[in-house]
């Protein structure tokens, strides 16, 4: 069981990048009826979301995080030694986004960097690395950089897929102090369950072709998409999370011998309000302990809990507080983690 | 135990003060929709502690299906 625990390494600060362009959910009427978006966006409870626009990627959006962070921490960037950049969204192919990141942000040629792909789980398992990484090793600081435009992704004709998704980046950098205490992590993955939210064809198991990039109708609802855009099974991926995430989180209590209770927030990654109100529910957690950005960033794939955290929980990680976060999604892949944030500094939301 | 299962279903479908017989085929309803079905599972969850996939889904038809699935 991936049960694991780090001391000694911590947050310094936090900062997020979100583009310009709000899209308001219910005028988003483009390929639907008014009132059939109301319905949704009514039930899914999306309001706003963030659309880059067809130039920028999720690394040009952690590019303006990062700057952001490191200008008001006063950085010396000769003392970041480790660079890890999470997305599915990647400029390229082939090299790592990780590797760009590092010569843009005037980072030494010493820095160890890659690319790191898992979807709305990506920030709980990316900082169980840099943490381990950190912890057995004499590095200095280290930037983990979290982007993704999933709105590149989906078609705005599935009505399954159209009104949820956002883009966003982030920047966290990490430091080993012996004033952070014990963190704690659980992962988990079940690829039996791939099909549930995937991209099926443009990669090397199904290679981009002609037919590929055809716009089909794929169910008796009419919803529209190509091979190459992503596709989601909403139904059995609310399933897994209402059976599997409450275990995990009782599991990573138990072995942080942690009271649920006692934990200050409880940042779930940021699916939809209907599946993140009844996970609430169901965990009977303290709604007001719940903070929530869904309403008005959207689902940011793995961006959606750093995002919560510098958009809701700015001013109040200076004294000590525990929070526990939760990402679940694409993979089917899970993670938890229970850890302490102290003087952290979060920076003001930049909008590129 | 049946009546308790029609008032859950009807408030799933939003379908309180109608008449929802056993051997309705529940995907024949105006209502059913992938809305619809999120609101179903958080009742089965909820009132029932059952998760049931598409897969398994598919093979329940009628308002009674569903209901022998979660009173077997």
């Amino acid at each position: 069981m991936a049960l694991l625990k780090y001391k000694g390494v911590g947050i310094r600060g936090m900062a997020a990048a979100v583009p310009s362009k709000v899209i308001n959910n219910y005028e988003y009427t483009e390929h639907f009826k008014k009132e059939d978006v109301k319905e949704v966006v009514d039930k899914i409870g999306i309001f706003e979301r963030r659309f880059t626009d067809d130039k920028t990627t999720s690394s040009d959006l952690c590019y303006a995080a990062a700057e952001k962070l490191l200008n008001d921490l006063d950085v010396d960037r000769t003392e970041i030694e480790l660079l890890i950049f999470i997305s599915q969204t990647p400029d390229y192919r082939m090299p790592a986004t990780s590797v760009i990141l590092q010569d843009r942000l005037g980072l030494p040629i010493t820095t160890l960097a890659f690319d790191l792909s898992l979807g709305c789980s990506a920030f709980v398992y990316g900082l169980s690395v840099v943490y381990a990484y950190m912890e057995k090793s004499g590095l200095k600081k280290a930037l983990l950089l979290n982007g993704e435009t999933r709105t590149k992704v989906y078609s705005a004709k599935d009505r399954m897929t159209a009104f949820i998704f956002g883009d966003a980046g982030v920047a966290a950098l990490i430091e080993r102090d012996k004033k952070y205490d014990e963190s704690y992590f659980s992962l988990n993955s079940d690829g039996s369950r791939e099909s549930l939210i995937k991209i099926n064809a443009g990669g090397y198991r199904n290679p981009s072709t002609v037919e590929t990039l055809k716009e089909k109708v794929v169910d008796e609802y009419g919803n529209i998409r190509t091979e190459e855009q992503g596709y989601m099974n909403g139904a059995d991926v609310f399933n897994f999370v209402i059976r599997e995430i409450p275990k995990d989180i009782k599991r990573i209590c138990k072995y942080a011998d942690k009271n649920k209770d006692d934990l200050d927030y409880y940042v779930f990654h940021q699916a939809n309000n209907y599946i993140n109100s009844y996970l609430g529910k169901k965990m009977k957690f303290d709604k007001t302990k719940i903070p929530a950005t869904i309403h008005k960033y959207g689902n940011t794939s793995s961006v959606s809990i750093p995002l919560t955290i510098v958009s809701e929980l700015k001013n109040n990680l200076i004294e000590e507080k525990e929070l526990l976060l939760c990402g679940f999604g694409v993979g089917l892949s899970w993670a938890s983690s229970i850890l302490k944030f102290k003087d952290t500094h979060i920076s003001d939301i930049v909008e590129v | 135990m049946e009546e308790k299962f029609l008032e859950l279903f009807k408030e799933v479908f939003e379908m309180e003060g109608q008449s929802v017989n056993f051997t309705d085929n529940f995907r024949d309803f105006d209502e059913w929709d992938s809305l619809t079905h999120l609101s179903l599972i958080a009742m089965l969850d909820d009132e029932y502690n059952m998760q049931i996939e598409e897969e398994e889904l598919k093979k329940l038809l009628t308002v009674e299906d569903l209901f022998k699935k979660v009173n077997y």
